[in-house]
């Protein structure tokens, strides 16, 4: 079996942990520049959070004729109005309405006039109202999924590992998240429920990564009780090296495949999932692995009597 | 070390059987599907791929309590004037009802009619005869949860009144209905009837003033300014009304469309109790006028030219046949306690469906075959299994949708395809644990035993974590996102089985077979 080695390497023994300097300031860079760009810019909210009204519509016949009804639309006095094009044969059209001032009813009105104005020549494929209390529960909820995510994780983390385990996790993880709320607030990529499910998903993705890695520090520390802890994070990103890059390949080509043949409404979180599938295998050898130099780790009673008998010293 | 306990093969074939009967009907045509008995059918698809509407409406609780309110100022009226004692100052102040019995002599006996009126209200005596009643926390609370609950019946009635497929109405919350209408591609029709309380009463109109003197501000106590319904055709602007129902629309038993003078007109039919108030009424007042008030306007309001005493009547008015229809419809399925208020519509056409149901497994089955293929070039033999294993996985999870009545959105698709992804990682950990093992010298057996012993415990916490951030997104998610969290966890589940379990079984049956020596795994 050649091929196989060719793929996935095995006793390498690249040094990882050297470039660690380097690596926290493109992490520092990488959440600053988030954060930056977050408040400065702001998201592209969806119709999730900010309300409003959302209709993919499409021409009965022939193309959709954008001029016009973006002109009649314009009569109705409904605040900010976006019509964009989609799909391949012309005839859809997406419009977006922003949240109307004046509660829920408001909202249902507005889209009564559009309905009106359009008149006849468009079927509705899709049509979606988020009155304003449903949108800021919306918001509420998803940032509260977050966050208790993310404290779940780590405390999990903490729980099967040590503490140390579980802020190096805490950290890559909010690596993630923030830099993907930082691309979409870079890019302009609507922001609603779906990508804060990818963001999710990307926080479970990333800590797995994080938890596979650990995991073999720990083995490594009752196996080689006398290796610097700096060798020891080396060696064990290096034997995690080939299932690291196999697990990749095939989630990248799972989502991949999503990203093009999904359809258009989840581009969004295939585009996500992407980046955060970038961004946390990154976040795992380069974030969560050095981290660790700077814990005491050997410091648990615990680690002599665990030491597994059958341990042979690494030559 | 070749030994797969027995007691392992079992349950993999007993979780496999039951795996293909309940994935089974998914390969069944909507029509074969039907047959099958209830807890045999396919995943239910969401509103997002079979097309169909979603509403989220709120229930005004605080218009019950007001009305209850108002409800108890009347009554306070009507006792004290039928006692004849004199009092001032009747009137509600936040939450509060407050009286002044003028007399100092009546002000035990109006003390104790007052208590009787509403025993749910506390009644606090102040100096200077002023009484004072409020509803207290648990009555309000229990008053807001009893709306709740009949409007939640209300809504389902005149939803079944509608005869759409399998509509499904639910509570969310304190005061939310959530409704859900496969099928329906437009609900605005939907949207207007939920939209009317549809509460009908019967009040005299009261002609001490002028409808011109009381747009002034010269309303009577006891009497109200009620807009006509249809004041732009003909009908007055307003009309005062007494405030006291003489009968409601909750003593209807029956309504229908029909017509009368060529007209379409809305007859109904009064219960035994409702007949003999409306009996009454009419008799007392001839003369009078009887406004017809729904929804806080006024339709109509005749003379009564004689006594009504067999308990029906009709309601005219410039109505279409399908007003008519609707109203009809409302006033036999009942009258909400509290207007409903649409918070959320998601509305999604068939064909939208069908195209995000085409997408979904384009994208599921390029991934698949993707997946296959990485895992076939890098393991050879090993990865055929692990496919295997994976597919096993797809067909559990299948299964379990099924199963367990879950409902797989577009989203729900998503989190398939990634699951494949994650179902292959725990086979790439116990490969790669073996591959390790055979080259620090084990034999094949034992590295096959350590591979997948020790990558267990990775495994375990990888899917733990994950599931954390997937039952977090089921607390917090809603509708297509939630089944997201829901097709990711089964995955997950499925995926601990199919490769610690399956997966393995399957290598130690191949490794027999084939009589190997070490690991084809470099």
């Amino acid at each position: 079996m050649q091929l196989i080695d060719r793929f996935l390497p095995h006793g390498t023994n690249f040094d990882f942990i050297r470039y660690r300097l380097i690596a926290f300031g493109i992490t520092a860079v990488l959440i600053l520049g988030s954060i930056t760009v977050i408040v400065v810019k702001g998201f592209n909210f969806g119709i999730d959070f900010a309300g409003g009204i959302l209709i993919e519509a499409q021409a009965v016949e022939g193309k959709a004729d954008l001029h016009t009804m973006r002109t009649s639309l314009a009569t109705l006095n409904l605040g900010e109005v976006s019509l964009q094009e989609f799909g391949t044969t012309g005839r859809d059209v997406m419009i977006r309405i922003q949240r109307q001032d004046g509660g829920e009813k408001a909202q249902m009105d507005a889209l009564g006039k559009v309905k009106d104005s359009l008149g006849t020549g468009y079927t509705y494929r899709r049509v979606e109202i988020v009155g304003p209390k449903v949108g800021d529960e919306l918001v509420r909820d998803g940032i509260l999924a977050v966050v208790l995510s993310l404290a779940a994780i780590a405390v999990y983390v903490w729980f099967r590992f040590e503490w140390q385990f579980g802020v190096g996790a805490l950290v890559s993880t909010f690596h993630d998240v923030i830099t993907t709320f930082g691309l979409f607030a870079l890019t302009g990529l609507e922001f609603n429920l779906t990508t804060v499910a990818a963001i999710l998903t990307i926080a479970g993705y990333s800590v797995n990564d994080t938890v596979v890695e650990y995991d073999r520090v720990r083995e490594n520390l009752r196996k080689y009780k006398t290796m610097p802890i700096y060798d020891l994070l080396n060696l064990s990103v290096n034997e995690t090296l080939a299932r690291t890059i196999l697990t990749v390949t095939t989630v990248f080509v799972t989502v991949l495949a999503l990203l093009f043949f999904g359809g258009e409404v989840l581009r969004g979180f295939a585009i996500a999932m992407l980046w955060g599938l970038i961004i946390g295998t990154y976040s795992s050898i380069y974030v969560a692995m050095p981290m660790l130099i700077y814990f005491n780790l050997r410091n648990g009673k615990d680690r002599e009597k665990d030491a597994d008998p059958t341990a042979t010293q690494r030559p | 070390m070749s030994y797969f306990p027995k007691w392992k093969i079992v349950v993999v074939v007993l979780v496999g059987l039951l795996g293909f009967t309940f994935a089974a009907p998914n390969l069944l045509s909507r029509e074969h599907a039907d047959r099958l008995p209830s807890w045999l059918q396919p995943v239910s698809l969401g509103l997002d791929l079979q097309g169909g509407s979603y509403l989220l409406l709120e229930v005004d609780t605080g218009y019950v309590v007001r009305e209850q309110i108002s409800g108890l100022v009347e009554s306070i009226r009507t006792t004290l004037r039928k006692e004849k004692i004199k009092y001032s100052d009747l009137g509600v102040r936040g939450d509060t009802v407050s009286v002044r019995i003028l007399d100092v002599e009546d002000r035990e006996r109006a003390g104790t009619l007052l208590r009787k009126i509403d025993i749910s209200a506390d009644l606090e005596t102040k100096e200077d005869g002023l009484v004072q009643l409020r509803y207290s926390e648990q009555a309000i609370h229990k008053r807001k949860l009893s709306a709740v609950e009949q409007s939640l019946e209300i809504v389902r009635r005149r939803i079944d009144q509608l005869g759409t497929r399998e509509p499904s109405i639910q509570r969310q919350g304190e005061d939310r209905i959530v409704v859900q209408l496969p099928g329906v591609k437009d609900p605005d029709h939907i949207k207007s009837l939920l939209g009317k309380t549809a509460k009908l009463t019967f009040h005299l109109l009261d002609d001490s003033v002028s409808a011109e003197e009381a747009a002034r501000g010269r309303v009577p106590p006891g009497s109200m300014v009620l807009p006509g319904a249809e004041h732009d055709r003909g009908q007055p602007e307003q009309y005062v009304v007494r405030k006291r129902v003489e009968v409601g629309g909750d003593m209807l038993t029956d309504s229908s469309a029909t017509y009368s003078e060529g007209r379409p007109v809305v007859s109904f039919r009064f219960n035994a109790a409702g007949a003999k108030k409306f009996g009454d009424a009419t008799r007392d007042n001839a003369g009078h006028f009887l406004a017809i008030v729904l929804d806080e306007k006024v339709i109509s309001a005749p003379r009564i030219n004689e006594p009504i005493l067999g308990g029906s009547g009709i309601i005219s008015g410039s109505f279409t046949l399908q007003q008519v229809q609707d109203l009809s419809m409302l006033l036999r399925a009942g009258a909400l306690p509290a207007p409903l208020q649409v918070l959320e519509e998601r509305t999604v056409g068939p064909d939208l469906g069908a195209d995000s149901i085409r997408a979904g497994a384009i994208a599921c089955i390029i991934g698949l075959i993707l997946v296959v293929i990485t895992m076939l070039v890098v393991y050879g033999s090993l990865g055929m299994l692990a496919d295997l294993a994976m597919v096993f996985n797809l067909v559990l999870l299948l299964a379990a949708l099924s199963a367990l009545g879950a409902t797989l959105t577009l989203p729900g698709i998503a989190g398939v395809v990634l699951t494949m992804g994650m179902a292959v990682d725990a086979n790439v950990l116990i490969y790669e644990r073996m591959r390790e093992e055979q080259r620090n010298g084990r034999t094949l057996m034992s590295a096959l035993q350590a591979g997948y012993d020790r990558a267990f415990g990775t495994i375990f916490d990888a899917h733990v974590t994950t599931l954390v951030a997937a039952a977090l997104l089921f607390q917090f998610g809603s509708g297509p996102v939630r089944g997201f969290a829901v097709t990711l966890s089964l995955g997950l589940l499925a995926s601990l089985f199919t490769a610690v379990l399956v997966n393995r079984m399957l290598v130690v049956w191949w490794v027999r077979w084939r009589k190997m020596k070490t690991l084809p795994l470099a």
